[in-house]
Protein backbone atom coordinates (compact mmCIF):
# COMPACT_ATOMS: atom_id res chain seq x y z
CA UNK A 1 0.00 0.00 0.00
CA UNK A 2 1.41 3.42 -1.12
CA UNK A 3 2.03 6.15 1.84
CA UNK A 4 -0.58 8.60 -0.58
CA UNK A 5 -3.87 7.69 -0.23
CA UNK A 6 -4.16 10.76 -2.95
CA UNK A 7 -1.93 11.92 -5.78
CA UNK A 8 -2.94 13.73 -8.96
CA UNK A 9 -0.17 14.16 -12.24
CA UNK A 10 -0.81 17.08 -14.12
CA UNK A 11 -3.92 17.56 -13.16
CA UNK A 12 -5.36 20.99 -14.97
CA UNK A 13 -8.95 22.44 -15.71
CA UNK A 14 -9.43 25.16 -18.33
CA UNK A 15 -12.43 27.41 -18.59
CA UNK A 16 -13.05 28.87 -22.04
CA UNK A 17 -9.13 29.36 -22.57
CA UNK A 18 -8.55 30.30 -18.26
CA UNK A 19 -6.66 27.99 -16.93
CA UNK A 20 -8.29 27.95 -13.36
CA UNK A 21 -6.05 24.81 -12.19
CA UNK A 22 -3.18 23.99 -13.85
CA UNK A 23 -0.53 20.65 -13.86
CA UNK A 24 -1.15 20.38 -10.10
CA UNK A 25 0.52 17.62 -8.86
CA UNK A 26 -0.77 17.04 -5.35
CA UNK A 27 0.35 13.66 -2.59
CA UNK A 28 -1.57 13.60 0.20
CA UNK A 29 -0.04 11.23 2.61
CA UNK A 30 -2.06 8.22 4.87
CA UNK A 31 -3.50 9.96 7.74
CA UNK A 32 -2.44 13.62 7.41
CA UNK A 33 -4.77 16.66 7.70
CA UNK A 34 -3.51 18.18 4.43
CA UNK A 35 -4.18 22.00 4.23
CA UNK A 36 -5.03 23.63 0.55
CA UNK A 37 -4.36 27.62 1.06
CA UNK A 38 -4.14 30.63 -0.95
CA UNK A 39 -5.19 33.63 -1.66
CA UNK A 40 -8.89 34.06 -3.17
CA UNK A 41 -8.91 33.21 -6.93
CA UNK A 42 -6.36 30.69 -6.67
CA UNK A 43 -8.64 27.57 -7.89
CA UNK A 44 -8.97 25.86 -4.70
CA UNK A 45 -12.73 25.23 -4.36
CA UNK A 46 -11.79 24.21 -8.06
CA UNK A 47 -9.36 21.98 -7.41
CA UNK A 48 -12.10 19.96 -4.73
CA UNK A 49 -14.69 19.62 -7.32
CA UNK A 50 -12.08 17.86 -9.64
CA UNK A 51 -10.97 15.68 -6.84
CA UNK A 52 -14.44 14.55 -5.92
CA UNK A 53 -15.61 14.74 -9.69
CA UNK A 54 -18.28 17.81 -9.49
CA UNK A 55 -16.16 18.80 -12.32
CA UNK A 56 -14.27 16.73 -14.83
CA UNK A 57 -10.42 17.91 -15.43
CA UNK A 58 -9.26 19.11 -18.95
CA UNK A 59 -6.04 17.05 -18.54
CA UNK A 60 -4.46 14.94 -16.17
CA UNK A 61 -5.17 11.65 -13.84
CA UNK A 62 -6.49 11.61 -10.04
CA UNK A 63 -5.81 8.00 -7.71
CA UNK A 64 -7.25 7.70 -4.88
CA UNK A 65 -5.91 4.69 -3.08
CA UNK A 66 -4.07 3.29 -6.27
CA UNK A 67 -6.67 3.49 -8.41
CA UNK A 68 -7.48 6.14 -11.44
CA UNK A 69 -10.63 7.66 -10.88
CA UNK A 70 -10.26 10.10 -13.04
CA UNK A 71 -13.29 9.58 -14.95
CA UNK A 72 -15.69 8.11 -12.73
CA UNK A 73 -19.39 9.41 -11.55
CA UNK A 74 -18.77 11.84 -8.48
CA UNK A 75 -21.43 9.54 -6.38
CA UNK A 76 -19.02 6.63 -7.31
CA UNK A 77 -15.78 8.29 -6.07
CA UNK A 78 -17.89 9.42 -2.83
CA UNK A 79 -18.88 5.75 -2.34
CA UNK A 80 -15.27 5.14 -2.32
CA UNK A 81 -14.63 6.80 0.45
CA UNK A 82 -13.94 9.85 -0.80
CA UNK A 83 -16.59 12.41 0.97
CA UNK A 84 -16.60 15.82 0.50
CA UNK A 85 -17.83 19.17 2.40
CA UNK A 86 -19.48 22.38 0.46
CA UNK A 87 -18.49 25.80 1.00
CA UNK A 88 -21.74 26.71 2.10
CA UNK A 89 -22.85 24.60 4.95
CA UNK A 90 -24.52 21.41 2.89
CA UNK A 91 -27.68 19.84 5.03
CA UNK A 92 -30.86 18.91 3.85
CA UNK A 93 -32.79 21.99 5.64
CA UNK A 94 -36.78 20.23 6.22
CA UNK A 95 -35.60 17.21 7.24
CA UNK A 96 -34.85 16.99 11.50
CA UNK A 97 -31.41 16.61 12.24
CA UNK A 98 -31.71 12.82 12.90
CA UNK A 99 -33.15 12.68 9.51
CA UNK A 100 -29.85 14.20 7.76
CA UNK A 101 -27.65 11.78 9.58
CA UNK A 102 -29.79 8.83 8.65
CA UNK A 103 -29.32 9.79 4.70
CA UNK A 104 -25.87 9.28 5.51
CA UNK A 105 -26.04 6.16 6.61
CA UNK A 106 -28.91 4.46 4.68
CA UNK A 107 -27.18 3.51 1.83
CA UNK A 108 -25.51 0.39 3.23
CA UNK A 109 -29.03 -0.53 4.37
CA UNK A 110 -29.23 -1.03 0.90
CA UNK A 111 -33.10 -0.15 0.50
CA UNK A 112 -32.36 3.11 -0.80
CA UNK A 113 -34.79 2.21 -4.31
CA UNK A 114 -37.92 0.28 -2.01
CA UNK A 115 -40.36 3.03 -2.37
CA UNK A 116 -43.06 0.01 -1.03
CA UNK A 117 -41.51 -0.01 2.62
CA UNK A 118 -42.26 1.78 5.17
CA UNK A 119 -39.82 4.71 6.34
CA UNK A 120 -39.81 2.87 9.85
CA UNK A 121 -37.80 0.43 8.30
CA UNK A 122 -35.15 3.05 8.99
CA UNK A 123 -35.66 3.24 12.82
CA UNK A 124 -32.96 0.54 12.66
CA UNK A 125 -30.46 3.50 12.19
CA UNK A 126 -31.36 5.32 15.08
CA UNK A 127 -28.24 4.31 17.60
CA UNK A 128 -25.61 4.68 15.35
CA UNK A 129 -27.20 8.29 13.97
CA UNK A 130 -27.45 9.12 17.53
CA UNK A 131 -24.47 7.76 18.53
CA UNK A 132 -23.32 10.31 15.97
CA UNK A 133 -24.72 13.09 16.88
CA UNK A 134 -22.99 13.01 20.12
CA UNK A 135 -19.97 12.67 18.96
CA UNK A 136 -20.43 16.26 17.17
CA UNK A 137 -22.12 17.64 20.47
CA UNK A 138 -25.29 17.48 19.03
CA UNK A 139 -27.63 15.02 20.57
CA UNK A 140 -30.02 17.01 21.70
CA UNK A 141 -31.06 18.56 18.42
CA UNK A 142 -32.09 15.55 17.07
CA UNK A 143 -35.45 16.06 16.58
CA UNK A 144 -34.42 19.81 15.37
CA UNK A 145 -35.90 20.55 11.70
CA UNK A 146 -32.16 21.53 10.57
CA UNK A 147 -33.15 24.74 8.96
CA UNK A 148 -33.97 26.45 12.06
CA UNK A 149 -30.52 25.58 13.66
CA UNK A 150 -27.37 28.42 14.32
CA UNK A 151 -24.78 27.79 11.64
CA UNK A 152 -21.78 26.37 13.50
CA UNK A 153 -23.98 23.60 14.51
CA UNK A 154 -24.70 22.96 11.01
CA UNK A 155 -21.43 22.70 10.13
CA UNK A 156 -20.77 20.28 13.23
CA UNK A 157 -23.91 17.85 11.21
CA UNK A 158 -22.96 18.18 8.26
CA UNK A 159 -19.49 16.48 9.57
CA UNK A 160 -21.54 14.19 11.85
CA UNK A 161 -23.92 13.07 8.11
CA UNK A 162 -20.15 13.15 6.34
CA UNK A 163 -19.01 10.30 9.05
CA UNK A 164 -21.82 8.02 8.65
CA UNK A 165 -20.32 7.39 5.51
CA UNK A 166 -17.02 6.42 7.20
CA UNK A 167 -15.03 7.68 4.61
CA UNK A 168 -11.40 6.93 4.37
CA UNK A 169 -10.93 9.98 3.14
CA UNK A 170 -12.59 13.94 4.06
CA UNK A 171 -12.51 16.75 2.12
CA UNK A 172 -13.74 19.64 4.24
CA UNK A 173 -14.13 22.91 1.94
CA UNK A 174 -13.74 25.83 4.54
CA UNK A 175 -15.18 24.27 7.40
CA UNK A 176 -14.67 27.49 9.68
CA UNK A 177 -15.77 30.29 7.28
CA UNK A 178 -17.79 32.56 8.77
CA UNK A 179 -17.86 31.22 12.34
CA UNK A 180 -17.29 33.16 15.80
CA UNK A 181 -13.90 31.97 17.65
CA UNK A 182 -16.56 29.72 19.92
CA UNK A 183 -17.44 28.23 17.21
CA UNK A 184 -14.28 27.79 15.22
CA UNK A 185 -12.84 26.61 18.36
CA UNK A 186 -15.13 23.92 18.34
CA UNK A 187 -14.84 22.95 14.99
CA UNK A 188 -11.13 22.44 15.27
CA UNK A 189 -11.57 19.98 17.88
CA UNK A 190 -14.07 17.91 15.98
CA UNK A 191 -12.12 18.14 12.99
CA UNK A 192 -9.17 16.57 15.03
CA UNK A 193 -11.45 14.06 16.70
CA UNK A 194 -12.51 13.03 13.76
CA UNK A 195 -8.72 12.46 11.79
CA UNK A 196 -7.66 9.67 13.78
CA UNK A 197 -7.38 6.87 11.21
CA UNK A 198 -8.55 8.91 8.32
CA UNK A 199 -7.03 11.45 5.72
CA UNK A 200 -8.31 15.23 5.65
CA UNK A 201 -7.89 17.76 2.73
CA UNK A 202 -8.76 20.70 3.83
CA UNK A 203 -9.08 24.18 1.94
CA UNK A 204 -8.81 26.62 4.76
CA UNK A 205 -8.58 30.87 4.76
CA UNK A 206 -8.12 30.77 8.92
CA UNK A 207 -4.46 30.99 8.54
CA UNK A 208 -4.11 29.92 12.47
CA UNK A 209 -6.51 26.98 12.19
CA UNK A 210 -4.34 25.74 9.87
CA UNK A 211 -1.10 26.72 11.86
CA UNK A 212 -1.97 24.50 14.88
CA UNK A 213 -4.37 21.76 13.00
CA UNK A 214 -2.09 20.88 9.57
CA UNK A 215 0.21 18.17 8.89
CA UNK A 216 1.42 19.53 5.52
CA UNK A 217 0.11 22.66 3.57
CA UNK A 218 0.03 23.36 -0.12
CA UNK A 219 0.12 26.37 -1.45
CA UNK A 220 -1.89 27.44 -4.64
CA UNK A 221 -1.91 30.50 -6.49
CA UNK A 222 -3.05 31.51 -10.04
CA UNK A 223 -4.32 27.58 -10.27
CA UNK A 224 -0.47 26.33 -9.92
CA UNK A 225 1.32 25.56 -6.83
CA UNK A 226 3.28 27.93 -5.38
CA UNK A 227 4.50 25.59 -2.21
CA UNK A 228 4.01 22.66 -0.41
CA UNK A 229 5.51 21.89 3.15
CA UNK A 230 4.90 22.58 6.46
CA UNK A 231 3.54 25.33 7.91
CA UNK A 232 7.09 26.53 9.38
CA UNK A 233 8.19 26.23 5.82
CA UNK A 234 6.09 27.08 3.85
CA UNK A 235 5.29 30.15 6.33
CA UNK A 236 8.65 31.30 5.85
CA UNK A 237 9.03 30.58 2.37
CA UNK A 238 10.00 34.39 -0.12
CA UNK A 239 7.21 33.29 -2.60
CA UNK A 240 4.34 32.76 -0.50
CA UNK A 241 4.99 35.51 2.00
CA UNK A 242 4.83 37.99 -1.75
CA UNK A 243 1.90 36.07 -2.47
CA UNK A 244 -0.31 36.80 0.70
CA UNK A 245 1.24 40.42 0.60
CA UNK A 246 -1.22 42.97 1.56
CA UNK A 247 -3.24 40.67 3.23
CA UNK A 248 -1.23 40.30 6.46
CA UNK A 249 -2.79 36.80 7.05
CA UNK A 250 0.64 35.29 7.58
CA UNK A 251 1.59 37.36 9.71
CA UNK A 252 -1.57 37.46 11.80
CA UNK A 253 -1.16 33.45 12.00
CA UNK A 254 1.93 33.97 14.31
CA UNK A 255 0.10 35.88 17.15
CA UNK B 1 -38.35 9.93 18.61
CA UNK B 2 -40.85 12.44 17.14
CA UNK B 3 -41.44 15.79 19.08
CA UNK B 4 -44.98 15.76 20.28
CA UNK B 5 -46.36 19.28 20.21
CA UNK B 6 -49.95 20.30 21.23
CA UNK B 7 -51.47 20.90 17.51
CA UNK B 8 -50.42 16.94 16.79
CA UNK B 9 -52.49 15.65 19.75
CA UNK B 10 -55.48 17.83 18.26
CA UNK B 11 -57.73 15.09 16.67
CA UNK B 12 -57.98 16.69 13.13
CA UNK B 13 -54.04 16.75 12.78
CA UNK B 14 -54.06 12.74 14.33
CA UNK B 15 -53.52 10.95 10.80
CA UNK B 16 -55.10 7.93 11.40
CA UNK B 17 -58.66 9.92 12.26
CA UNK B 18 -58.53 12.00 9.93
CA UNK B 19 -57.68 9.05 7.08
CA UNK B 20 -60.23 7.27 8.71
CA UNK B 21 -62.70 10.47 8.44
CA UNK B 22 -62.18 10.47 4.69
CA UNK B 23 -62.04 7.10 3.93
CA UNK B 24 -65.98 6.77 5.42
CA UNK B 25 -66.33 10.45 3.54
CA UNK B 26 -66.01 8.46 0.36
CA UNK B 27 -67.82 5.36 1.02
CA UNK B 28 -71.35 7.56 1.77
CA UNK B 29 -70.65 10.00 -0.42
CA UNK B 30 -72.52 9.09 -4.16
CA UNK B 31 -75.84 8.81 -1.73
CA UNK B 32 -75.70 12.61 -1.46
CA UNK B 33 -74.00 13.80 -4.34
CA UNK B 34 -74.05 12.35 -8.09
CA UNK B 35 -71.46 9.92 -8.41
CA UNK B 36 -70.47 10.55 -11.65
CA UNK B 37 -69.04 13.71 -10.93
CA UNK B 38 -67.75 12.06 -8.29
CA UNK B 39 -65.64 9.71 -10.40
CA UNK B 40 -64.68 12.83 -12.41
CA UNK B 41 -62.97 14.23 -8.46
CA UNK B 42 -61.47 10.79 -7.60
CA UNK B 43 -59.82 10.73 -10.82
CA UNK B 44 -58.19 14.05 -11.07
CA UNK B 45 -57.19 13.83 -7.30
CA UNK B 46 -55.34 10.62 -8.36
CA UNK B 47 -53.80 12.34 -11.26
CA UNK B 48 -52.62 15.30 -9.30
CA UNK B 49 -51.19 13.35 -6.65
CA UNK B 50 -48.95 11.51 -8.68
CA UNK B 51 -47.95 14.99 -10.33
CA UNK B 52 -47.02 16.15 -6.69
CA UNK B 53 -44.87 13.14 -6.25
CA UNK B 54 -42.83 14.46 -8.80
CA UNK B 55 -43.12 18.24 -8.33
CA UNK B 56 -43.61 17.92 -4.59
CA UNK B 57 -41.15 15.70 -3.16
CA UNK B 58 -38.95 15.22 -6.25
CA UNK B 59 -38.56 18.74 -6.99
CA UNK B 60 -39.00 18.42 -11.02
CA UNK B 61 -41.81 20.25 -12.26
CA UNK B 62 -43.06 18.00 -16.07
CA UNK B 63 -44.86 20.34 -18.13
CA UNK B 64 -45.92 17.31 -19.82
CA UNK B 65 -48.28 14.84 -17.72
CA UNK B 66 -51.23 15.21 -20.09
CA UNK B 67 -49.23 12.92 -22.16
CA UNK B 68 -49.58 9.51 -19.27
CA UNK B 69 -52.90 10.41 -18.29
CA UNK B 70 -54.35 10.77 -22.02
CA UNK B 71 -52.22 7.92 -23.60
CA UNK B 72 -53.48 5.81 -20.70
CA UNK B 73 -56.57 6.33 -21.63
CA UNK B 74 -56.49 5.92 -25.60
CA UNK B 75 -54.86 2.37 -24.34
CA UNK B 76 -57.46 1.51 -22.00
CA UNK B 77 -60.03 2.23 -24.04
CA UNK B 78 -58.49 0.47 -27.10
CA UNK B 79 -57.80 -3.08 -24.98
CA UNK B 80 -61.73 -2.76 -23.65
CA UNK B 81 -63.51 -2.08 -26.75
CA UNK B 82 -61.33 -3.65 -29.71
CA UNK B 83 -59.50 -6.35 -27.74
CA UNK B 84 -62.51 -7.32 -25.59
CA UNK B 85 -60.49 -7.58 -21.94
CA UNK B 86 -62.27 -6.97 -18.65
CA UNK B 87 -61.60 -3.38 -16.95
CA UNK B 88 -59.20 -4.40 -14.30
CA UNK B 89 -56.88 -5.55 -17.11
CA UNK B 90 -57.47 -2.43 -18.96
CA UNK B 91 -56.22 0.21 -16.41
CA UNK B 92 -53.44 -2.08 -15.67
CA UNK B 93 -52.58 -1.99 -19.42
CA UNK B 94 -52.78 1.94 -19.27
CA UNK B 95 -50.97 1.90 -15.92
CA UNK B 96 -48.38 0.15 -17.47
CA UNK B 97 -47.75 1.90 -21.02
CA UNK B 98 -48.07 5.34 -18.86
CA UNK B 99 -44.97 3.90 -16.66
CA UNK B 100 -43.07 3.08 -19.62
CA UNK B 101 -43.51 6.14 -21.59
CA UNK B 102 -42.74 7.97 -17.95
CA UNK B 103 -39.22 5.80 -17.83
CA UNK B 104 -38.69 7.14 -21.85
CA UNK B 105 -39.64 10.60 -20.90
CA UNK B 106 -37.86 10.70 -17.95
CA UNK B 107 -34.47 9.32 -19.33
CA UNK B 108 -34.39 11.74 -21.78
CA UNK B 109 -35.48 14.80 -19.26
CA UNK B 110 -33.47 14.04 -16.09
CA UNK B 111 -30.68 15.04 -18.10
CA UNK B 112 -31.72 18.90 -17.72
CA UNK B 113 -32.90 20.45 -14.89
CA UNK B 114 -35.42 23.56 -14.33
CA UNK B 115 -36.91 25.33 -17.64
CA UNK B 116 -35.18 22.88 -19.43
CA UNK B 117 -36.19 19.94 -17.58
CA UNK B 118 -40.17 21.23 -18.20
CA UNK B 119 -39.57 21.98 -21.50
CA UNK B 120 -38.21 18.63 -22.76
CA UNK B 121 -41.45 17.12 -21.61
CA UNK B 122 -43.42 19.82 -22.81
CA UNK B 123 -41.99 19.01 -26.10
CA UNK B 124 -42.28 14.91 -25.85
CA UNK B 125 -45.98 15.34 -24.69
CA UNK B 126 -46.80 17.35 -27.82
CA UNK B 127 -45.56 14.92 -30.14
CA UNK B 128 -47.66 12.16 -28.54
CA UNK B 129 -50.44 14.65 -29.03
CA UNK B 130 -49.72 15.15 -32.80
CA UNK B 131 -49.55 10.92 -32.85
CA UNK B 132 -52.91 10.61 -31.19
CA UNK B 133 -54.10 12.95 -33.72
CA UNK B 134 -53.16 11.83 -36.84
CA UNK B 135 -53.40 8.00 -36.12
CA UNK B 136 -56.56 6.25 -37.09
CA UNK B 137 -57.33 3.99 -34.46
CA UNK B 138 -57.53 6.29 -31.94
CA UNK B 139 -60.32 8.40 -33.45
CA UNK B 140 -58.48 12.39 -33.86
CA UNK B 141 -60.47 15.09 -32.67
CA UNK B 142 -63.22 12.95 -31.90
CA UNK B 143 -61.56 10.82 -29.40
CA UNK B 144 -62.19 7.21 -29.13
CA UNK B 145 -65.89 6.54 -28.40
CA UNK B 146 -67.68 3.81 -27.62
CA UNK B 147 -65.71 1.70 -24.85
CA UNK B 148 -67.52 -0.64 -22.72
CA UNK B 149 -67.29 -0.27 -19.03
CA UNK B 150 -67.01 -4.04 -18.68
CA UNK B 151 -67.45 -6.67 -16.31
CA UNK B 152 -64.83 -6.18 -13.32
CA UNK B 153 -62.83 -9.52 -12.91
CA UNK B 154 -65.73 -10.60 -15.27
CA UNK B 155 -68.34 -10.36 -12.73
CA UNK B 156 -69.67 -7.44 -11.56
CA UNK B 157 -71.52 -5.48 -14.35
CA UNK B 158 -70.02 -1.40 -14.26
CA UNK B 159 -72.58 -0.21 -16.39
CA UNK B 160 -74.55 0.11 -13.05
CA UNK B 161 -73.04 3.44 -11.79
CA UNK B 162 -72.71 2.93 -7.94
CA UNK B 163 -70.27 -0.50 -8.93
CA UNK B 164 -68.26 1.65 -11.12
CA UNK B 165 -68.05 4.53 -8.09
CA UNK B 166 -66.83 2.20 -5.67
CA UNK B 167 -64.62 0.56 -7.88
CA UNK B 168 -63.30 4.08 -9.00
CA UNK B 169 -63.13 4.78 -5.43
CA UNK B 170 -60.75 1.52 -5.18
CA UNK B 171 -58.71 2.12 -7.46
CA UNK B 172 -58.09 5.83 -6.21
CA UNK B 173 -57.53 4.42 -2.66
CA UNK B 174 -54.98 2.26 -3.73
CA UNK B 175 -52.77 4.56 -6.09
CA UNK B 176 -53.12 7.34 -3.47
CA UNK B 177 -52.10 4.52 -0.67
CA UNK B 178 -48.93 3.84 -3.06
CA UNK B 179 -47.79 7.38 -3.50
CA UNK B 180 -48.29 8.12 0.65
CA UNK B 181 -46.08 4.97 1.05
CA UNK B 182 -43.45 5.79 -1.63
CA UNK B 183 -43.75 9.92 0.11
CA UNK B 184 -43.13 7.43 3.59
CA UNK B 185 -40.27 5.46 2.54
CA UNK B 186 -36.85 5.02 2.56
CA UNK B 187 -36.76 5.38 -1.22
CA UNK B 188 -39.01 8.72 -0.05
CA UNK B 189 -36.63 10.03 2.03
CA UNK B 190 -33.81 9.90 -0.53
CA UNK B 191 -35.76 11.85 -2.97
CA UNK B 192 -36.39 14.72 -0.50
CA UNK B 193 -32.92 14.87 0.60
CA UNK B 194 -32.25 15.42 -3.09
CA UNK B 195 -35.01 18.03 -3.30
CA UNK B 196 -33.35 19.96 -0.60
CA UNK B 197 -29.84 19.62 -1.83
CA UNK B 198 -28.61 17.54 -4.82
CA UNK B 199 -24.89 18.54 -5.02
CA UNK B 200 -24.83 17.14 -1.09
CA UNK B 201 -26.74 13.73 -2.17
CA UNK B 202 -24.46 13.28 -4.58
CA UNK B 203 -22.06 13.76 -2.66
CA UNK B 204 -23.13 11.27 -0.08
CA UNK B 205 -22.77 8.79 -2.61
CA UNK B 206 -26.70 8.52 -4.01
CA UNK B 207 -26.95 8.37 -8.31
CA UNK B 208 -29.24 10.52 -8.09
CA UNK B 209 -30.37 10.15 -11.79
CA UNK B 210 -31.38 7.01 -11.11
CA UNK B 211 -34.03 8.10 -8.19
CA UNK B 212 -35.07 10.91 -10.30
CA UNK B 213 -35.81 8.69 -12.97
CA UNK B 214 -37.92 5.81 -10.62
CA UNK B 215 -39.64 8.80 -9.37
CA UNK B 216 -40.59 10.24 -12.36
CA UNK B 217 -41.76 6.54 -13.85
CA UNK B 218 -44.19 6.04 -10.84
CA UNK B 219 -45.79 9.48 -11.01
CA UNK B 220 -46.25 9.04 -14.69
CA UNK B 221 -47.69 5.23 -14.13
CA UNK B 222 -50.02 6.35 -11.38
CA UNK B 223 -51.12 9.31 -13.83
CA UNK B 224 -52.10 6.88 -16.48
CA UNK B 225 -54.26 5.19 -13.63
CA UNK B 226 -56.18 8.08 -12.86
CA UNK B 227 -56.49 8.53 -17.36
CA UNK B 228 -57.32 4.43 -17.78
CA UNK B 229 -60.10 4.96 -14.93
CA UNK B 230 -61.66 8.21 -16.31
CA UNK B 231 -61.91 6.70 -19.66
CA UNK B 232 -63.71 3.24 -17.98
CA UNK B 233 -66.10 6.18 -16.27
CA UNK B 234 -66.67 8.27 -19.33
CA UNK B 235 -66.43 5.64 -21.72
CA UNK B 236 -64.77 8.13 -24.34
CA UNK B 237 -60.89 8.44 -24.14
CA UNK B 238 -60.67 11.98 -25.36
CA UNK B 239 -57.83 14.17 -27.10
CA UNK B 240 -58.30 16.89 -25.01
CA UNK B 241 -56.39 14.44 -22.16
CA UNK B 242 -53.11 14.58 -24.12
CA UNK B 243 -53.62 17.88 -24.59
CA UNK B 244 -51.18 20.74 -23.29
CA UNK B 245 -53.54 22.54 -21.16
CA UNK B 246 -54.01 19.64 -19.11
CA UNK B 247 -50.65 19.58 -18.10
CA UNK B 248 -51.02 22.87 -16.99
CA UNK B 249 -54.27 22.17 -14.80
CA UNK B 250 -52.68 19.67 -13.19
CA UNK B 251 -49.96 21.78 -12.22
CA UNK B 252 -52.78 24.64 -11.20
CA UNK B 253 -54.37 21.80 -9.44
CA UNK B 254 -51.50 20.79 -7.46
CA UNK B 255 -50.54 24.06 -6.66
CA UNK B 256 -54.13 25.50 -5.08
CA UNK B 257 -54.40 21.95 -3.02
CA UNK B 258 -50.79 22.42 -1.71
CA UNK B 259 -47.48 21.80 -3.18
CA UNK B 260 -45.61 18.71 -1.13
CA UNK B 261 -48.77 18.18 1.14
CA UNK B 262 -49.78 14.73 0.71
CA UNK B 263 -53.14 15.55 0.82
CA UNK B 264 -53.16 18.74 -1.39
CA UNK B 265 -52.94 17.88 -4.90
CA UNK B 266 -56.45 16.23 -3.96
CA UNK B 267 -58.01 18.74 -2.71
CA UNK B 268 -57.12 21.15 -5.25
CA UNK B 269 -58.06 18.36 -7.89
CA UNK B 270 -61.46 18.79 -6.15
CA UNK B 271 -61.90 22.17 -6.20
CA UNK B 272 -60.92 22.47 -9.68
CA UNK B 273 -63.13 20.34 -11.18
CA UNK B 274 -65.92 21.54 -8.64
CA UNK B 275 -65.31 25.03 -9.87
CA UNK B 276 -65.41 23.90 -13.65
CA UNK B 277 -68.51 21.76 -13.18
CA UNK B 278 -70.48 24.38 -11.49
CA UNK B 279 -69.09 27.44 -13.88
CA UNK B 280 -69.23 25.77 -17.05
CA UNK B 281 -73.06 26.22 -17.69
CA UNK B 282 -73.21 29.98 -16.19
CA UNK B 283 -70.60 31.59 -17.38
CA UNK B 284 -69.48 29.44 -20.61
CA UNK B 285 -65.53 30.15 -21.29
CA UNK B 286 -65.08 32.87 -18.83
CA UNK B 287 -63.75 30.05 -16.63
CA UNK B 288 -60.59 30.15 -18.21
CA UNK B 289 -60.16 33.74 -17.05
CA UNK B 290 -61.93 32.60 -14.10
CA UNK B 291 -59.16 29.73 -13.62
CA UNK B 292 -56.39 32.19 -14.36
CA UNK B 293 -57.62 34.26 -11.65
CA UNK B 294 -57.52 31.98 -9.03
CA UNK B 295 -54.00 31.02 -10.32
CA UNK B 296 -52.82 34.25 -9.95
CA UNK B 297 -54.56 34.60 -6.26
CA UNK B 298 -53.18 31.03 -5.27
CA UNK B 299 -49.27 32.18 -6.06
CA UNK B 300 -49.62 35.48 -5.10
CA UNK B 301 -51.83 35.27 -1.67
CA UNK B 302 -51.51 31.74 -0.39
CA UNK B 303 -48.51 30.12 -1.85
CA UNK B 304 -48.95 27.11 0.67
CA UNK B 305 -52.08 26.09 -0.97
CA UNK B 306 -55.42 25.72 1.19
CA UNK B 307 -54.29 21.98 2.49
CA UNK B 308 -50.84 23.64 3.09
CA UNK B 309 -52.39 27.07 5.10
CA UNK B 310 -54.20 25.00 6.96
CA UNK B 311 -51.34 23.00 8.54
CA UNK B 312 -49.84 26.11 8.93
CA UNK B 313 -52.97 27.95 10.87
CA UNK B 314 -53.49 24.44 12.81
CA UNK B 315 -49.44 24.52 13.51
CA UNK B 316 -49.74 27.82 14.84
CA UNK B 317 -53.06 27.58 16.89
CA UNK B 318 -51.37 24.67 18.43
CA UNK B 319 -48.38 26.89 19.67
CA UNK B 320 -49.96 29.04 21.67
Amino acid sequence: MSDFILETVDLTKEFKGFAAVSDVNLKIRRGHIHALIGPNGAGKTTVFNLLTKFLPPTRGTIRFEGKDITHEAPAATARRGLVRSFQISATFPHLTVMENVRIGLQRKLGTAFHFWRSDKSLDVLNDRAMALLEDVDLAGFADTVTGEMPYGRKRALEIATTLALEPTMMLLDEPTQGMGQEDIARVVDLIRKVSANRTILMVEHNLSVVANLCDRITVLQRGSMLAEGSYDEVSKNPQVLEAYVGSDDMADAHH
Amino acid sequence: MRPTTLASQSALLNPAVLYTTLLVLGLVAPFTLYPTFLMKVLCFALFASAFNLLLGFAGLLSFGHAAFLGSAGYVCGLMMRDVGVTPELGILAGTVVAGLMGWLFGTLAIRRTGIYFAMITLALAQMVYFLVLQIKATGGEDGLQGVPRGHLFGLIDLSNNMAMYYTVYAVFCLGFFIIYRTIHSPFGQILKAIRENEPRAISLGYDVDKFKLLAFAISAALSGTAGATKTLVFQLASLSDVHWHMSGEVVLMTLLGGLGTILGPAVGGATIVTIENQLAESVGSWVTVIMGAIFVACVLLFRRGIVGEIQALLKRAGMQ
